[in-house]
């Protein structure tokens, strides 16, 4: 299961990380590495078999609708090295 | 008085009894830290302050008569993954270097409510990914056995500090085995348990599906203690299993008789080192002479359970890493002139170690569109095959057992730069996680000095056996070896 | 070329729970800047989702007010996509396995009816909002923007059409009626202008019976701006067809002012989501009883009403719908016909000047200063010839803005028509006196002479006269 070097690249983007042409090269080797033995479960036949996306036989949990107090606004942007205002500042988006 | 060599349990009755001030317990434990940090770095952050204060706290109560709760002033090492409110809570990553949390986890709620003192938090693989504690952003703990090897991981922190008597009992969390293979590796004990039993809210989420916090003890009884303060049903955990309150402690009798014991043919003999295996076979027989029935059991799945869980946890990977992205906390790599796009691609390029990359650069494939179906999907149903295998297998048996790591500990560097060959080091503990069943991890003697751990699974939901026979096998084994570990005195 | 328009609309509907979706903050309107945030809605590490009970059954009310069937095991799915207004980079909605598909809803567009399938109706979280700081205001030429997160996490009801809408006025009719839907339930404002209720489009014109290509339409804030904006881009795809050129599938968003819609060209968005069932949640299986409860809590809906007040009481569509747009209001017709007074005229006066005089003050129907009871009584008023229909809207006016009753306002001021005939008699025949020419016109039958004499009697009577009888008597003394 070799994976593409533009495989990489769109995953990179997907997943929002900048690669250097070194660490690209690296990932895609390590990543073919793991895929091949990933891939193995292709080897079981799961035909009629239900997926499992979670082990608890739990159904319906909910809360009810009651508002409690939300943090201070010092502690909501209290991590964040750029605020203004109370909020949230971002680069520009386009 | 030696009380960092005293267990959890011993220490809390001595503080009870007001025999010995909690000031003093956390003075001690607070100074073997600073006696071998230097050597096992098993901390991310110490609490000195925090704890001394919290400790003085304690002894007030002691002394007016009020009720500091049943571990009153015993202290304690948690995963650095933990969220503690006003205490820098890093996941060993440089995103969450200077993060701290608004929130307390509910475990950590729970410790606190029983009144133990956190004494810091502890080294972890960055954001738990790895097998050895060397992916830290913080530097890599050492095997306080021998420091020219790793203590496992993710929860190696935990288990070294334990080990080193840096601290009676700490949490843990454990994904695909990091509080078992860490806990086999520095010879002390370490359940996962049930998924659903232990909150996760305030866990700093790997794979949510697999994702449990767990304690980790040098003995049985301390284990089960531990389990007994965190485990119970939590409203801010969705996935948490509305169950009674059990007394693990009060049903360890070690009578266990007539049980049956499953050894796993699958995770107990192909790829495991011969010491290893001596020492679990010695182990085997222990149970045999304790009067359990063991058979060999096969579980066909298994083989395939470790390819399974390197596309099911690096996916959920993918996405729960989504949020550390610079704008609300953590790190964020800035330049002048750039749009929000490259200070995503550079923060997190930044800010994200090796290992984490390459996770979330595999889940992201497993998940993206053309590839889903044959990797995410056919997961999924892999999992559902092997939790099947494991329901068969308890319809005849009481528990089962293998080693728990297929190696004693090895050395730093070896393997962190062939991904493959590290992650094989869990192929016995995490078909538990891909099941979402209990499981414990306890010393069974060494092999060319370095410890080996003996793995219990049970049924779902059934902490109470696995405990009752780990603790009837410790008795059998009596393992009170410790690392012969030089303090920097 | 025989051209068909093919419209498919998304709509987002913020239900108006007191809590947010996944977290105790509250779910209200505004408020400083993440003041209304927590370790949840923030995304913080290690924080987890637990749905809101009242949200669940709110979309369950909406999906089967529009006749969708109950999934019995439903999921959540993680949708994962970079934006800074989402604080996990992931928003929970539902994918595959939405709590409802298959429904309908039928809309009366007078001369023929449309029935628009209802593909599904699920359940998600709202997104934060972004505000650009630049000259513009917008984001294109934004310096930097400034996230607030007050929004992010209230619960979103999401409602999908089928492409059956085939014209813009039968989108904007179609959203008129889910709005009124909507507000009948009771689960949210459905402003607009706020933001709580929110409309994308799917927009195609099919060429001789063959698909063309789908463009979705974002940014449309009001009923208006989505009729304007479908209307354009029905008109630039026919052009585009028209003229040979190809029609692009993308995302366009819709300029109120240039009245244009143009390609929101996001160079990073790469349309792979990675759904996958979100594993901090488990299933959603609303029981039999649950749903028939919420079954139960469902009123007579606007469409059914219409239908009813057209037969029931033969009010016209245009007048039943107005009415039926809100409950409320309805709910007033029905009390006010109730007391035995011609419905249509109590309609009328409803949907005319009581409206207007509302609107004004900006009074909603709950707390109209004009009771059922008093509005009955005008009606009555006009109707025994006790007041003309231009006093009346006085009368009006003044118990919208007193409280008092229509007959006393008409006591003590006076007001009561002058229709005893020997004292209006009186009064004719000196205006008759006053105005020999006019009448000699209107005797040679200049029609608009009775007009000027009518005024004249009026102006006598300081409107008092009642109109029917004055012209009467001036008939016949006119010996016409
Ligand atoms: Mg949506
Ligand atoms: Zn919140």
């Amino acid at each position: 299961m070799a994976i593409s070097m533009e495989d990489v690249e769109h995953v990179a983007r997907l997943a929002r990380l900048a690669l250097s042409c070194e660490e690209k090269e690296t990932m895609r080797r390590q990543l073919s590495d793991v895929l091949e033995h990933a891939h193995r479960i292709s080897d079981l036949d799961t035909e009629g078999v239900p997926p499992t996306s979670r082990v608890v036989p739990l159904v319906n949990v909910f809360r009810e609708d009651v508002v409690r107090p939300s943090i201070t606004p010092g502690e909501a942007i209290g991590n964040a090295g750029w605020a203004e205002e109370g909020a949230f500042r971002v680069p520009r988006i386009v | 008085m030696d009380i960092i060599n005293r267990d959890a349990l011993a220490i809390a009755e001595l503080i009870r009894k007001r025999e010995i001030s909690a000031v003093a317990v956390t003075t001690a434990f607070l100074e073997r830290i600073r006696d071998v940090e230097t050597t096992v770095n098993a901390y991310i952050n110490v609490a000195c302050d925090e704890a001394v204060r919290r400790a003085e706290r304690i002894d007030g109560m002691l002394a007016e008569g009020r009720d500091p709760g049943p571990f009153a002033g015993v202290p304690i090492a948690v995963k650095d993954l933990l969220s503690t409110r006003g205490f820098t809570t890093t996941c060993g990553s440089r995103m969450l270097e200077n993060f701290v949390p608004v929130y307390d986890a509910t475990v950590v709620e729970r410790v606190d409510g029983a009144g133990m003192v956190m004494l810091g938090k502890a080294n972890m693989d960055e954001f738990a990914m790895g097998s050895s504690t060397e992916n830290s952003y913080f530097g890599p703990t050492r095997n306080p056995w021998d420091p020219d090897t790793v203590p496992g991981g993710s929860s190696g922190g935990s288990a070294a500090a334990v080990s080193a008597g840096e601290a009676p009992w700490a949490l843990g969390s454990d994904t695909g085995g990091s509080i078992r293979q860490p806990a086999s590796l520095c010879g002390i004990v370490g359940m996962k348990p049930t998924y659903g039993l232990v909150s996760r809210y305030g866990l700093v989420a790997f794979a949510s599906s697999l994702d449990q916090v767990g304690p980790m003890a040098r003995t049985v009884p301390d284990c089960a203690a531990l389990l007994g303060v965190i485990a119970g049903n939590d409203p801010m955990d969705s996935t948490s299993i509305p169950v009674e309150k059990v007394d693990y402690t009060g049903s360890l009798d070690g009578e266990v008789r007539g049980l049956k014991v499953g050894v796993v043919k699958e995770i107990s003999s192909r790829g495991i080192d011969e010491g290893v295996l001596e020492r679990f076979q010695a182990a085997v027989s222990n149970l045999e002479g304790l009067g359990m029935e063991v058979e060999e059991i096969t579980l066909p799945s298994f083989e395939y359970a470790l390819s399974a869980y390197y596309v099911i946890a690096p996916a959920e990977a993918s996405s729960n890493l989504a949020r550390f992205d610079g704008v609300r906390y953590g790190f964020r790599a800035s330049a002048e002139g750039e749009d929000i796009w490259e200070m995503y691609d550079r923060t997190r390029s930044m800010g994200f170690g090796n290992e984490v990359k390459r996770r979330i650069m595999l889940g992201t494939y497993a998940l993206s569109a053309g590839y889903y179906d044959a990797y995410y999907a056919q997961a999924q149903k892999v999992r559902t095959l092997i939790v099947r295998d494991f329901e068969r297998a308890y319809r005849t048996c009481d528990v089962l057992v293998s080693p728990t790591s297929p190696s004693v500990a090895f050395r730093l560097g070896e393997k962190v730069d062939d991904p493959l060959t590290m992650y094989l080091s869990d192929m016995c503990t995490i078909p538990v996680n891909l099941a979402g069943i209990p499981a414990i991890s306890l010393p069974c003697g060494l092999s060319d000095g370095m410890p080996v751990g003996f793995q219990v699974m049970g049924p779902a939901l059934g902490e109470a056996t696995v405990l009752n026979v780990a603790y009837a096998l410790e008795g059998a084994i009596g393992f009170d070896e410790r690392p012969p570990l030089s303090t920097s005195k | 070329m025989e051209f068909e328009t093919i419209i498919g609309l998304e709509i987002h509907v913020e239900l108006s729970t007191d809590s947010k979706m996944f977290c105790s903050c509250s779910a209200g309107f505004g408020g400083d800047p993440n003041t209304k945030t927590c370790p949840v809605c923030l995304g913080h590490p290690g924080s987890l989702p637990v749905p809101n009970r009242r949200a669940v059954g709110d979309t369950i009310l909406l999906a089967l007010a529009l006749d969708c069937d109950i999934t019995p095991s439903s999921i959540f799915h993680r949708k994962n996509y970079f934006y800074p207004d989402m604080p996990k980079n992931f928003q929970i909605s539902q994918y595959d396995i939405p709590l409802s598909t298959g429904g309908s809803l039928d809309v009366d567009m007078g001369e023929y009816k449309r029935t628009v399938g209802i593909t599904r109706v699920h359940l998600e979280e709202d997104t934060g909002k972004s505000i650009h700081v630049g000259e513009s205001g917008r984001i294109h030429g934004a310096e930097y923007s400034l996230e607030d997160f007050n929004r992010a996490g209230i619960p979103l009801a999401e409602v999908v059409t089928e492409p059956d809408l085939r014209t813009p006025d039968e989108a904007r009719a179609f959203m008129q009626l889910l709005r009124s839907t909507v507000l009948y339930l009771g689960i949210s404002d459905c402003k607009m202008e706020e933001g709580s209720l929110r409309c994308d489009a799917n927009i195609s014109v099919a060429v001789d019976g063959s698909m063309g290509t789908k463009v979705e339409i974002k940014n449309m804030n009001s009923f208006r701006a989505m009729y304007r904006a479908l209307t354009y881009e029905e008109e630039r795809q026919r052009l585009a067809i028209q003229e040979g050129k190809t029609v692009v599938q993308e995302t366009r968003h819709w300029d109120d002012v240039a009245g244009t819609t143009s390609p929101l060209r996001s160079k990073e968005e790469a349309f792979d989501y990675r759904y996958f069932p979100e594993p901090d949640l488990v299933p959603l299986e609303p029981d039999g009883e649950w749903v028939k409860a919420l079954r139960d809590l469902l009123p007579e809906l606007p469409y059914a009403r219409v239908r009813r007040f057209a037969s029931e009481y033969g009010l016209s569509r245009e007048i039943a719908e107005t009415l039926t747009s809100c409950r409320a209001l309805a709910d007033y017709f029905e009390e006010a016909a109730g007391a035995g007074q011609d419905p249509v005229a109590v309609a009328r006066w409803i949907a005319g000047d009581l409206a207007a005089l509302m609107n004004d003050a900006e009074v909603p129907i709950g707390r109209c200063p004009v009771g059922t009871g008093h509005l009955a009584e005008l009606v009555e008023l006009i109707n025994s010839g006790a007041i003309s229909g231009k006093m009346a809207k006085d009368v009006l006016k003044e118990a919208f803005e007193s409280g008092k009753a229509p007959r006393r306002i008409v006591e003590e001021k006076g007001l009561s028509q002058i229709a005893d005939e020997s004292e209006l008699e009186k009064l004719v025949d000196e205006v008759i006196e006053e105005n020999l020419e006019a009448a000699g016109d209107l005797r040679d039958g200049k029609d608009q002479a009775l007009k000027f004499l009518m005024g004249q009697v009026m102006k006598k009577t300081r409107g008092k006269a009642n109109p029917g009888t004055a012209s009467d008597i001036i008939r016949k003394k006119l010996a016409l």
